[in-house]
């Protein structure tokens, strides 16, 4: 074991990946020589060679859709693009091709590509750098959308993301890349896709978060057990597909329900996860599921993140009034 | 001052070997084909363009689907797929279902595939390529990816990938180039510069005098090329292929040529935005005529022989279309199936849906 950050841990990822599948090639814009803007990727090419670890020209939807023309020769391609922000430019590749390649080619070709890319609030970057997009990727069906809040979890999604043979969009919160460390097996190890993760067992209200919302959710447990209010925190660590049986399965035992993003309200995921509480569960609601995420404006510019992301007090206001219904 | 416009566009003059009387007229530049492979190469340009006579037949009876129109663009469409090897790997545009008939798709998937059936789509065991592409531009950057993956795997074959003058306006067309270009990967782009985009001419699409030069932005090679002489296209595209193979990047090679029926059957009305004074003069450039003319100089082709060609067409697109028609329907539970190697809980739930209603 050793202790590491969350991008320790993703580079650890990408090391053992690398060493295990000759397939496997990492590329993006500054992820060779210079390491990536986050260093995710530091000391590989050096380690596998310029021809699995390389750097592209300055082009998201060239970057995608090369990973796609890979794929068809074999390859298991794990592009970077450097913030989610850019992923405009690389909709079509993404959305309109490599997500559709298994069911287009009716099952006789498919993608195993790994969209890695940085997203998340609260380190005052520049516009466009920050925003959660999560939602327009799970939208798409053939896609996944894979989303870690801690190093250990960082490190087996992203191995399972890696040999998953469909694609998958893994987004790295940036606030959480060095926020603190934790202790990561240094051999191999998976953490199943799709799968929720009960960080804290409750009894009075189910908190489903994902990202750098769950350590807010987990903020707002610690302070309202010091009121008598037992939370239970649910990490969803894959927001697509949902793993709906752990959700349910906890409303079933708090009876109440908030939802936890970083996103705008219409936005994200919230909205699709409340749906399925309600056809699911609604006879174990003893109040309605309220949401808490971002207002419905462009993200915030760099000064205003503080008044703008919600945070831990926003979670127990919204506990508090379905606790209180 | 030193103004280089005039002296890019001087680069790109354009390539010919046969002229519109089926005269070779660049003696030294005629590729090495047998006498059989000239036969073979007019053969398929006939067939196929009994294939698109009989597919516009089959759509206005409702037989097919969406259909894009091929006639006129034989030469540039099979000259540039004839200098291919199997192991080459195709990524067509829409209107490149002909190019896949000959790499080897049965010709009842691409009548399927015209229908809306994903059995159109999976290609046979051997057959290198993707299907008919939509997005316009998309095929470009995927074809990129597919040369650096035979670059890598030590492959001598290439990625041919074709687009027309319109699609050289997106942002794709121009990124798939210079990753290409970049990454030195044997890649051959063919524009088939048809002069319209639906209605939009060419000149709407950029003030560039020609498409070819376009490669210099990527810094490869341009080549301009008679689209309607089978023999340049082909020696173009095999030129084209071994360098490619030799490790010397990838080439822009830019086909005129002319699409004699609208753009799709899907209601595009080219008299619209045509003239008939441009259809005479294009058809006066048929690939078809001016084959035959110089295979007949040479005593390789008859009528007799054309006509065996016709009816042996005619027939297998009649015995195709019946297949296509036995093809089952498709289920949605098939369709369901096809999304993920492991199917996520959601679906796993949609599919008991629908099996429990396709079994009623």
């Amino acid at each position: 074991m050793a202790q590491m950050t969350m991008i320790q841990a993703i580079t650890d990822a990408l090391r053992t990946e690398l060493k295990n599948d000759e397939n496997v090639l990492v590329f993006g814009e500054d992820v060779g020589q210079n390491g990536g803007v986050f260093r995710a990727t530091e000391g590989l090419q050096q380690e596998f060679g310029e021809d699995r670890v390389f750097d592209t020209p300055l082009a998201e939807s060239g970057i995608a859709g090369i990973s796609i023309g890979l794929a068809t020769q074999g390859f298991r391609p794990v592009p970077e693009i450097q913030f989610f922000g850019f992923v405009y430019e690389a909709m079509d590749a993404i959305n309109g091709q490599m997500a559709r390649l298994r069911y287009r080619t009716g099952n006789t070709m498919n993608a195993p590509i790994t969209i890695r890319s940085p997203f998340g609030g609260g380190v005052h970057t520049p516009e466009l750098h920050a925003d959660s997009l999560e939602g327009l990727i799970a939208q798409q069906p053939g896609m996944k959308v894979v989303i870690p809040s801690n190093p250990y979890d960082a490190k087996g999604l992203l191995i399972s993301s890696i040999r998953d043979n469909d694609p998958v969009v893994y987004l790295e919160h940036m606030k959480l890349y060095r926020s603190f460390r934790e202790e990561v097996p240094e051999e191999e190890y998976t953490v199943e896709l799709g799968k929720a993760n009960v960080k804290r067992e409750g009894t009075d209200v189910t908190l489903v978060a994902y990202g750098a919302m769950v350590q807010a959710s987990m903020k707002a447990a610690e302070e309202l057990e010091k009121d008598g209010i037992q939370a239970e925190v649910i990490d969803l660590r894959t927001v697509m597909p949902i793993d709906i049986d752990t959700i349910i399965k906890s409303v079933e035992k708090t009876n109440r329900v908030v939802v936890v993003q970083e996103a705008q309200k219409q936005a994200g995921m919230a909205s699709q996860i409340v749906t399925e509480i309600q056809e699911r569960a609604i006879l174990h609601l003893e109040a309605p599921v309220l949401r808490v995420a971002a207002p419905d404006t462009v993200y915030a510019f760099t000064q205003a993140e503080e008044v703008w992301l919600p945070n831990y007090n926003d979670i127990i206001e919204k506990v508090n009034t379905v606790l209180n219904f | 001052m030193k103004r280089t416009l005039e002296n890019i566009e001087n680069q790109f003059e354009t390539f010919q070997i046969l002229n519109e009387d089926g005269e070779l007229i660049n003696e030294e530049l005629m590729p090495e084909l047998s006498d059989d492979e000239l036969k073979e190469l007019m053969t398929r340009m006939v067939y196929t363009r009994i294939l698109d006579q009989r597919s516009i037949a089959l759509n206005r009876q409702g037989r097919l689907g969406f259909y894009a129109p091929t006639a006129g663009q034989e030469a540039s469409q099979l000259g540039t797929q004839f200098a291919l090897e199997k192991e080459d790997f195709i990524l067509p545009a829409y209107r490149d279902v002909p190019q896949l008939v000959w790499h080897g798709l049965p010709l009842y998937q691409a009548f399927l595939f015209s229908r809306g059936h994903y059995h159109g789509n999976q290609m046979p065991e051997g057959v290198n390529a993707l299907s008919p592409q939509i997005i316009i531009g998309a095929q470009y950057t995927q074809a990129a990816g597919v040369a650096m993956g035979m670059k890598k795997r030590g492959k001598k074959s290439v990625a041919i990938t074709y687009t027309g003058d319109g699609g050289t306006s997106q942002g794709d067309f121009y990124e798939g180039i210079n990753f290409a270009g970049a990454y030195s990967a044997p890649a051959i782009f063919v524009v088939q510069n048809n002069r319209f985009a639906i209605s939009v001419p060419v000149e709407k699409q950029t003030a560039a005098q020609t498409l070819a030069q376009k490669a210099v932005a990527a810094g490869i090679e341009g080549i301009q090329v008679d689209g309607m002489d089978v023999l340049a296209v082909y020696a173009a595209t095999k030129d084209a292929r071994e360098r490619a193979v030799n490790g010397e990047g990838p080439t822009l090679i830019e086909t005129l040529t002319y699409r004699y029926g609208p753009h799709t059957m899907a209601g595009d009305d080219p008299t619209r935005y045509r003239t008939e004074d441009l259809d005479n003069e294009w058809e006066k450039k048929d690939p078809i005529v001016r084959f035959r003319k110089f295979l007949e100089n040479k005593g390789l082709w008859s009528e007799d022989q054309e006509n065996e060609v016709i009816e042996k067409a005619k027939e297998e697109i009649k015995a195709a279309i019946k297949k296509a028609d036995g093809q089952p329907k498709q289920k949605v539970s098939e369709l369901i199936q096809n999304m993920y190697e492991e199917l996520p809980a959601h679906l796993e739930e949609q599919l008991e849906e629908y099996k429990a209603k396709e079994s009623k």
